[in-house]
Order: structure tokens, then C-alpha cells, then sequence
């Protein structure tokens, strides 16, 4: 007795929810639940980001310069911290996202003969 | 980049907009509110563990992570004042009473004179002063005849100056008031490099022989004690022993004088010096008073200059020989050896009466410190304990433990350095207080306590020494919970603290073991001072006024000293009230002394013996309450006419005689610089008495007439024996003094305080231990009395099962006795053991009883099991108290 609902929900990798943020924001400045929102909008609900963890992320990022946070009103009035990547922030992104793609192939081509071998 | 790191009310902010905004996106899907904020909040999940993260994982250098830690530490202190307040208080009173200690060990001991380059300076004196005849007047002194073949001979150093210190009245009549003299060469300041504050310092050209009196320079503190710094004090007259002497200038503020532990008031060339004693010892080859020093001139060291002064002794001795020296003597004379000594840390005897007694004191205020410091890490663990939820959720979501030890000690050293920093203003107080109970009516101790660079690093050092002590071990254990057991038992945080409550326990028995050795050190040091203030002296002191009286000022030829100082006698005498008055030059147990050979008719000087000796009038011995044992008192009889005679105490007729009866024999003195090799009649024997201390053997002591005394010194001091209050005898002994010669001088002083004052360093080891004792005690049983409560709480549940199952209130009672006594004896066994060890280095400091006197080991061990009693009854009766059905259920 399976439903939609039930489907299987991912957590993030460790390392994996900065770069996801990183790339958020290349579509404008968000607050915090907007990032989580977006997040798991875009992976359809696959990725879930915990709360608990986003905010602490983005600290450190913001710790790094790749993204810069300042006050301000969010669409149904209410105050929130809006954050908004930096140019190094940009190039953060760019060069994670090099890496990601890297991994992922490598990670693909040590599973693959696995997978023709069962 | 610097940049303000965010504070944590912000980012709580962020996290708070998140919730509400997720509640309204619930609401807007239909939830109602309430439900819509509790989804939103559940959804966040753990908010504190957010906060903690983000506290975790801000950025932040060392220093910026300091500064925080800096912030959450004394958030955390203010949130519990009363565990803050305690731990600093306890710390201040510790790293006060150090610091006051080490105060004084720093100005007795370590510190340098204020001049310039103190460094460079030696002291040229005697390789030994066993040897010398005369008088001695200072530690290492030499004659003036000596001094005067050093300077006029020597190439080693530059700038040689030699001084003297001695006391010089102000007052132009009646009762002294005496200031702290100095008497110095013309090279004096110049060599020292010390600059005027006003008007100018002595000169060579000052000190000529037959100066007069050129003038005198006053040190700071007296000119703003005197003349409250006004500057028309240079060029005014100062009265110094009746004579006036204008002052020609003022010391800088820095400079005290040469020796630690007196400072210096007035300052007067040599050439003076005759005119102003009333006694020239310039030309006296047995008189030693002067300190010689000097600076090395460039090149030379001072084992160089060691040897050279070696070398250069035969001459100074052949020529400075005296003419009037014993003639068994002279050999030795000619054989006294000059050696170099550094002297940059100035002369003190104060330095050699204290040294051990104050490193003894530092060690015995740094055992109470650790005790503190044994409370204070308990009271840590117990902290630890009740926090361990906040770390091992800390530890649980990532925080390193690192992390958490540096934060934990960061709280750590804020408490101990706000100790250290009260530590120092109290230690201020303290070590004043200290030297206070050093001075004494006739011996007023100036130190120099201004703080220098060693005080603050001492206290700096304690501080870091004192967190690491009482906090790196429970900072240590309290990040070592494994994650996560805490979390799931109930609120008494219990995991892991078996270990804990072992480190605590032994944290308990050092205590006791620590506090035995301070309270039988106590014990040892107020038995001492006992044994020494019911020490048998051999006469009755209480009662007796001494009256020390000076009549050089009167110009009384010295054929009619003798008859003015009967006359005083029988002045005295004549008071109503007075039950015998007598005279002598050298009152007992007064520090000073003289000594000689003696040997009796029929034997020879060789197997002469050294005797203390004493000039005395009739009446001492009925003043003193000596009695006679045999033959008669000196009397009016003798004269400077009748034949020599003596009186002896047993011990000299024991020793010299084989306790044979002595009077009538007849004894010799060696010869003396004022009297050559003499026989005398014994006519009486007394009763033994102490001479110079009272920790001394009854020394052999040998009574010769005042009346007979080749000098006719004019001083003497008068014992007064009467049953009159003080304040009604003093003024009639004034008057009959005055009566006798207007311009007469005197000093009053009872005989039981004289004596009394000789026991400062006894009553201050006395005092002091005693009040570090009692406190190691206190410190002990709360720290006993901790660990027992802490005990009880946490063996609630198996106190609540024996009592469900028949235990009475006495055998819990008896139970958590028994706990304590087996802290209690651990501690009492390790500190016996410790005693013996620590007790031997004081050995030589008592008097009457022995460093492993097992009265006071008993004593002490009994008086802290009492203690330990007492404060471990409390947390029993509250666990005999316990009701079963609460302890029980409580989970």
C-alpha cells in the first residue's frame, strides 16, 4: 500500500546542502525557509533539508564571504534575513560545482561494474 | 578582515522569523494557529542545538573565540553569583596571603638596593668575625683605622664608601626621640649615584677631619614626614643629640638607605661623628662599625677582587694593629682575612633572622591555597555535574571537545584572575600587616613593599597555576561523557561520575592530609612560643621597669661618674612604691651581650673558658629577684679603691670549678682593650639565669662591679622593682631623674616586654600558622562536608531501600559516619606521613619540644577528626532523615 507521500526522502550529504544553497541563490537573494523551500521544490521533495542545520550553514558561509546576509521584509510582511551570494561566492559555486560533477562520474564509474557483475 | 561577529539574539531572531513564517505558509494551507506553530516548531527541530551549532561553527579566530568564550564564561558566572562569589573570595584570600608573603620574601630577599647599578657593588669585610676583640657594632663591620688602610691602599674598586648606622635623638631634653642616623664617608652618594630631590647631597669635601658638624641630608619620607615636604626645611637647623646641624639637602623618594628591613632619616658625614656620639670611635682600632663598599672597576670580577682583598690583608692588618689589642689576641688579628662580597641587595639582618621563616610561611600559605584549591575543584565537579546535559548535548552535535575544555577553562581563569587581581589589593594590606607584627617599641622594620614586576607575575603565575589546578581535571572529565547516556537517565546526571566522585573523594583525602601537616605545624609553632614564654629565666621579670639612662651630655668628669650614678640609685630607691631599684650595662635577654676569658688561680690561661659577663650595682640581683646561694651581693663596699671582686652563677662554678664552692677563690680575665689580664676575688654565688635568648642553656655568667669597671661609661641602665601601676611609676622615676640632672636622658621600658619582644619571629610563626591551621581545617571540612552531602543525594535510592527494608536511622547514620571516616583516616594516615618530612625542616625553629613530638601529631589529628565529625554529622542526619516512600519513588 504505497502513496505518493511515502516516497523515499533523502537527507543531504555532508558537504552537499552549501553547494545546494550556493546554488539557490544564483536566482536572487532568499531567507532562509525560502532556501529550504526552494531546495526541496527543485528536487521534488526528494531532498530534505533540516532546519536545524540550514542556519548554521549559512553562517558559515557567510563566515567564508560566499554569501552576504542583511535584514529585510519577506513577501506576507514579515522581517527576515534575506542572503544574497558574493562574486567569490559565484566562483565558489562554479568550482563546486566542478567537483560535484567530478565526483559523481568518478563515484558512477566505481559503481557501474558492480552493477553489471550482479 | 575584521568583522564584528554576529551576535547570538541575531541570529535567534532569524531562526524565530523561519518559525512564524512557516506558520503562516500552514496556515495558509488550512491548519489552524496554534497547530500551524506547534507543526512549525517541530519542524525546525531542536532550536537550542541550532543555537549551539551556530555558536560552534561561526567563524572566528583564536581570538575572537577567546573574546566569546570570554563573554559565554562570565555569562555562565553571573547566572550563578553565589558559586562565583565563593570561588573568588576563597582565591583572593589565597593568592592574597602568597602574595603578601612573597611580598616581603621579594623585599627581604630579592630585590635589588634603589641605586644605580647595584649590580656592581661589593662589600669588602671579614672572611670570619669569630676571631675579632672589642666591640662589634652591625653584622660585618670593620674599624675605622682598617677602613681608612682599605681606601688608601686598594686598586680594585672605584668609588669607595663606608657607613654606619646608629639612632640620634631629636629631643633637646627629657625623653628620647630617637630617628634612624647613618653616618657616611664623603664618597657615599656619589658612589651610589644618587641625585638630591632638593638642595645638594654630602661631599668628599664635606668629610675632613675636624668637620664639626658641615651639615646633614635627610632622607624623603622623613623630610615629608617632618617638614611636610616644604622646602625651607634645606638651610634650616635639625636637632641631633643636642647639637644643631643645618641640612643641606634631600635623598630622592626611591632611596631608603643601605640595609633592608631600616630605612634611614638623617645622614651625617664621618668627620662628624665624635662630636655627635660624644665619643670619637675614629681613632678606636676595636670598635667595628663601619660597612665598607665599593664598585668593581671596569675588568674586574668579583672572585678577582676576592683574592686581591685576600692578598692584600697582612699589610692592612700589620699596620692598623691597635696598640691597646689583647696581646693573646694579636696573632689572630694579624691573621683576619679580607674577602669581596656582592652587595647589591644591601645588609640585613632582618634578611638572616627571616629568610626561613618567611619561605617557610610561602610554603605553608601555598598548602592552604591548594586546599582552596581542592574545594574549588570540587565545587567544579559538582558544577560539572549539574551541567553535564548542556555538554553532552554540545558534544553531541558536533562541538570538539577542545572546544569545550578551552571554553570551560576560559570560565576557569575568569574566576581566578578577578582572585588574583582582589588577591592583590588584599595582599597589600597584608604584608603591612605583616611587617607591622615584625616591628617592635624598640625596633621599628621599614620594608620596601612597593609592588615590582616579580609581585605581578607571582600573582599572574598563581592565577594560571590555581585554574589549572582546580579546573583543567573537572574540565577534563566533564567533556569525557560518553554522548548520549546522560541524555536518556533522569535529572540526576549520574553517568560517568563514579569516576568523578572518586577524583573527589581523593580530592578530600589530600585535603585532610594537607591540614594535618599545617595544624601540626601549628601546634609545634604556638608550643614553641609556649615553652619560650614560660621558659624558666632564673629571675622574675614581671614588675620590673628598666629605665636606660645616658648622662654623656652632662660633661661629668669620669672620676665622678660612679658617685652620680649612686646617687641615682638612691633617687630611685627613695620612691614610695619601689621595692628595689639596682643597675647594670647589660640587661638580660636584650640580644646584646659580652663575653670574655676566664680561668681560675692555679690553672692556666689555656684552659681558659669563654663567660658571659655582666657590670653591676648593688641591687640588681633584689631588683631581679635572684637569690643568693652562697658568700654575698657586690655591695657599696666595693670601690674603685677596694680590692677586685665577682660574683658567679652555678654554671660558671660547675664548669670552671666542678661545682666546688667558689667563694673566696680567686678568678682571672684575659686581658681586654681596656683593662689588662685582671684577678678578682669571688665573693658570692647566685642562682643561674638566662643572658642573651631565652632558648639558651644557663650559660656560665660572671657579675663584676659597676663601681670597678675601668670605663666609666656614662649610661647604665636602671632595673626598677615595684608594685606601683606603670603609669604612676613612670613619672616619678622621671622626676626623680630629672631631679638628679635637668639635662638628663632616658628611655622607659617594662622588662616583661623587653623580653616579650625578642620572641617576634616566634609569635609570628606562632600567629600565622596558627591562622593558616585553623583555616586548613575549615577549608578541609567544607570540603568534607561537600563531598558527604553529595554522597547522600546520590545513594538517595539505596538509603530509601535499607530503610524499606529495616534499616534504623542509626545504621544510616553509622553508615554515612563510616564513609567520612574512612576519607578522614586515608587523609590523617597520608598526612603523618607527610608530617614527618615536612616537620624535619623546622627543627632548628623550636624550642622544647621535637619536630616528630607525637603530642602534637595526636593532637592535631584529634582536633581535625573532631572537625570532620562535625561536618559530616550533618549531611548523615539528613540521610537518617530521609523519608523511604519519597526516596524511593524519586527516580
Amino acid at each position: 500500500m504505497s502513496t505518493r507521500d511515502e516516497k523515499e526522502r533523502i537527507a543531504l550529504l555532508q558537504g552537499t546542502l552549501d553547494l545546494l544553497i550556493l546554488r539557490t541563490l544564483v536566482f536572487g537573494p532568499e531567507h532562509g525557509l525560502g532556501i529550504a523551500r526552494a531546495i526541496q521544490r527543485q528536487s521534488d521533495d526528494v531532498l530534505l533539508v533540516d532546519h536545524g542545520s540550514l542556519y548554521p550553514a549559512l553562517q558559515r558561509l557567510e563566515g567564508q564571504g560566499w554569501i552576504k546576509a542583511k535584514w529585510g521584509v519577506s513577501d506576507n510582511n514579515r522581517r527576515a534575513r534575506f542572503y544574497e551570494l558574493t562574486r567569490s561566492g559565484r566562483l565558489q559555486l562554479t568550482h563546486e560545482t566542478g567537483q560535484w560533477r567530478k565526483m559523481v562520474a568518478a563515484i558512477g564509474r566505481v559503481l557501474e561494474p558492480g552493477e553489471m557483475e550482479g | 578582515m575584521f568583522r564584528r561577529p554576529r551576535r547570538m539574539s541575531d541570529f535567534s531572531a532569524e531562526v524565530q522569523s523561519h518559525i512564524e513564517m512557516e506558520t503562516d505558509r500552514l496556515q495558509a494551507e488550512g491548519m489552524d494557529a496554534s497547530a500551524a506553530r506547534a507543526q512549525a516548531i517541530r519542524e525546525f527541530g531542536n532550536r537550542a542545538a541550532s543555537e549551539e551549532r551556530f555558536f560552534e561553527s561561526s567563524p572566528a579566530s583564536v581570538v575572537e573565540g577567546v573574546a566569546r568564550d570570554l563573554r559565554y564564561g562570565s555569562r555562565v558566572l553571573r547566572k550563578s553569583p553565589a558559586f562565583t562569589l565563593v570561588a573568588v573570595l576563597s582565591l583572593a584570600l589565597g593568592i592574597g596571603a602568597n602574595t603578601a608573603i612573597f611580598q616581603l620574601v621579594d623585599a627581604v630577599r630579592l630585590r635589588m638596593l634603589p641605586v644605580k647599578n647595584p649590580d656592581q657593588l661589593v662589600q669588602v669585610r671579614l672572611s670570619s668575625m669569630n676571631k675579632v676583640r672589642g666591640s662589634r657594632i652591625g653584622r660585618n663591620t670593620l674599624t675605622y683605622p682598617i677602613w681608612n688602610e682599605i681606601r688608601d691602599r686598594q686598586q680594585a674598586l672605584s668609588g669607595i664608601f663606608a657607613w654606619s648606622s646608629s639612632a640620634y635623638d631629636l629631643a633637646t631634653a627629657g625623653e628620647p626621640r630617637f630617628i634612624q642616623g647613618l653616618v657616611v664617608s664623603g664618597g657615599f652618594f656619589s658612589s651610589l649615584g644618587l641625585e638630591p630631590k632638593l638642595g645638594r647631597l654630602l661631599q668628599e669635601a664635606d668629610d675632613t677631619p675636624g668637620c664639626g658638624f658641615p651639615g646633614a641630608v635627610i632622607s624623603y619620607a622623613f623630610w615629608q614626614r617632618e617638614y611636610g615636604g616644604q622646602p625651607g626645611a634645606v638651610g634650616s637647623k635639625l636637632n641631633l643629640n643636642r647639637h644643631p646641624v643645618e641640612i643641606i639637602g634631600v635623598t630622592s623618594p626611591g632611596f631608603f638607605g643601605m640595609e633592608v628591613g631600616r630605612s634611614f632619616d638623617v645622614a651625617v658625614p664621618v668627620c662628624t661623628q665624635g662630636a655627635l656620639y660624644g665619643r670619637d670611635l675614629k681613632s678606636l682600632g676595636t670598635i667595628w662599625w663601619m660597612t665598607v663598599m665599593g664598585r668593581l672597576k671596569p675588568g674586574w670580577t668579583l672572585p678577582r677582587a676576592s683574592s686581591y682583598f685576600q692578598s692584600l690583608s697582612p699589610s692592612v692588618f700589620q699596620i692598623s694593629l691597635p696598640a691597646n689589642y689583647p696581646p693573646v689576641s694579636m696573632k689572630d688579628y694579624l691573621a683576619l682575612q679580607l674577602v669581596a662580597e656582592p652587595a647589591g641587595q644591601g645588609v640585613s639582618d632582618l634578611r638572616e633572622v627571616y629568610s626561613e621563616p618567611l619561605y617557610l610561611l610561602l610554603a605553608i600559605a601555598g598548602m592552604v591555597l591548594l586546599i582552596a584549591c581542592a574545594n574549588l575543584a570540587n565545587l567544579m565537579l559538582a558544577r560539572a555535574s549539574t551541567r553535564e546535559r548542556e555538554i553532552t548535548v554540545r558534544l553531541a552535535i558536533g562541538a570538539s571537545r577542545g572546544r569545550l575544555v578551552r571554553q570551560l577553562m576560559v570560565e576557569t581563569l575568569l574566576i581566578s584572575t578577578a582572585g588574583a587581581s582582589l588577591g592583590l589589593v588584599a595582599a597589600q594590606v597584608l604584608s603591612r600587616l605583616l611587617v607591622s607584627l615584625l616591628s617592635t617599641q624598640g625596633n621599628m622594620v621599614f620594608v620596601n613593599l612597593d609592588r615590582d614586576w616579580r609581585i605581578f607575575a607571582f600573582a599572574g603565575a598563581l592565577a594560571v597555576l590555581t585554574a589549572v589546578l582546580f579546573g583543567l581535571a573537572p574540565a577534563l572529565r566533564s567533556t569525557r561523557t560518553g554522548s548520549g547516556d546522560v541524555l536518556k537517565t533522569g535529572d540526576r546526571g549520574t553517568t560517568a561520575s563514579r569516576e568523578g566522585f572518586g577524583l573527589r573523594r581523593l580530592l578530600v583525602v589530600v585535603q585532610v592530609a594537607l591540614s594535618l601537616v599545617l595544624v601540626v605545624g601549628a601546634l609545634l609553632f604556638s608550643g614553641t612560643l609556649n615553652n619560650l614564654l614560660s621558659a624558666e629565666t632564673g629571675f622574675r621579670q614581671e614588675g620590673v621597669l628598666i629605665a636606660r639612662v645616658a648622662f654623656g651630655a652632662l660633661g661629668l668628669p669620669k672620676e665622678r661618674i660612679g658617685g652620680f650614678r649612686q646617687d641615682l640609685l638612691e633617687r630611685l630607691r627613695a620612691i614610695p612604691g619601689v621595692a628595689a631599684a639596682g643597675d647594670t650595662d647589660n640587661v638580660p635577654i636584650s640580644g646584646n651581650s659580652t663575653s670574655n676569658a676566664f680561668w681560675m688561680e692555679g690553672q692556666l690561661q689555656s684552659q681558659a673558658r669563654e663567660c658571659m659577663r655582666s657590670n653591676i650595682g648593688p641591687g640588681y640581683f633584689d631588683a631581679l629577684q635572684i637569690p643568693l646561694l652562697a658568700g654575698r651581693f657586690i655591695d657599696p663596699r666595693d670601690t674603685q679603691t677596694s680590692s677586685r671582686v665577682a660574683v658567679v652563677n652555678e654554671a660558671f662554678a660547675r664548669e670552671l670549678m666542678g661545682g666546688a664552692n667558689p667563694v673566696g677563690k680567686h678568678l682571672w680575665v684575659e686581658a681586654t682593650p681596656s683593662e689588662p689580664a685582671t684577678s678578682y676575688e669571688i665573693v658570692g654565688m647566685v642562682r643561674n639565669t638566662k643572658y642573651i635568648e631565652l632558648r639558651e642553656h644557663f650559660p656560665p655568667i660572671v657579675y663584676q662591679a659597676q663601681s670597678q669597671n675601668p670605663i666609666a661609661e656614662p649610661a647604665d641602665a636602671f632595673l626598677i622593682r615595684s608594685s606601683l601601676p606603670m603609669d604612676a611609676l613612670t613619672p616619678a622615676v622621671r622626676a626623680a631623674l630629672t631631679g638628679a640632672a635637668p639635662g638628663i636622658r632616658y628611655k622607659f621600658q617594662l622588662f616583661e616586654t623587653s623580653i616579650r619582644d625578642t620572641l617576634v619571629q616566634e609569635r609570628l610563626m606562632a600567629s600565622l600558622s596558627s591562622a593558616f591551621g585553623i583555616l586548613a581545617g575549615v577549608l578541609a571540612a567544607i570540603g568534607l562536608y561537600g563531598v558527604m552531602a553529595y554522597l547522600v543525594t546520590r545513594r538517595r535510592n539505596e538509603i530509601g531501600i535499607r530503610m524499606a527494608l529495616g534499616a534504623g536511622r542509626r545504621e544510616i547514620v553509622g553508615m554515612v559516619l563510616r564513609e567520612s571516616a574512612i576519607l578522614l583516616g586515608s587523609g590523617l594516615v597520608a598526612g603523618a606521613v607527610l608530617s614527618r618530612f615536612a616537620t624535619a625542616s623546622v627543627a632548628s625553629l623550636l624550642f622544647g619540644l621535637k619536630a616528630t613530638d607525637l603530642r602534637s601529631l595526636l593532637g592535631a589529628a584529634g582536633l581535625l577528626a573532631l572537625v570532620a565529625f562535625a561536618a559530616s554529622y550533618v549531611p548523615a542526619r539528613r540521610a537518617a532523615n530521609l523519608d523511604p516512600n519519597t526516596a524511593l519513588r524519586q527516580e
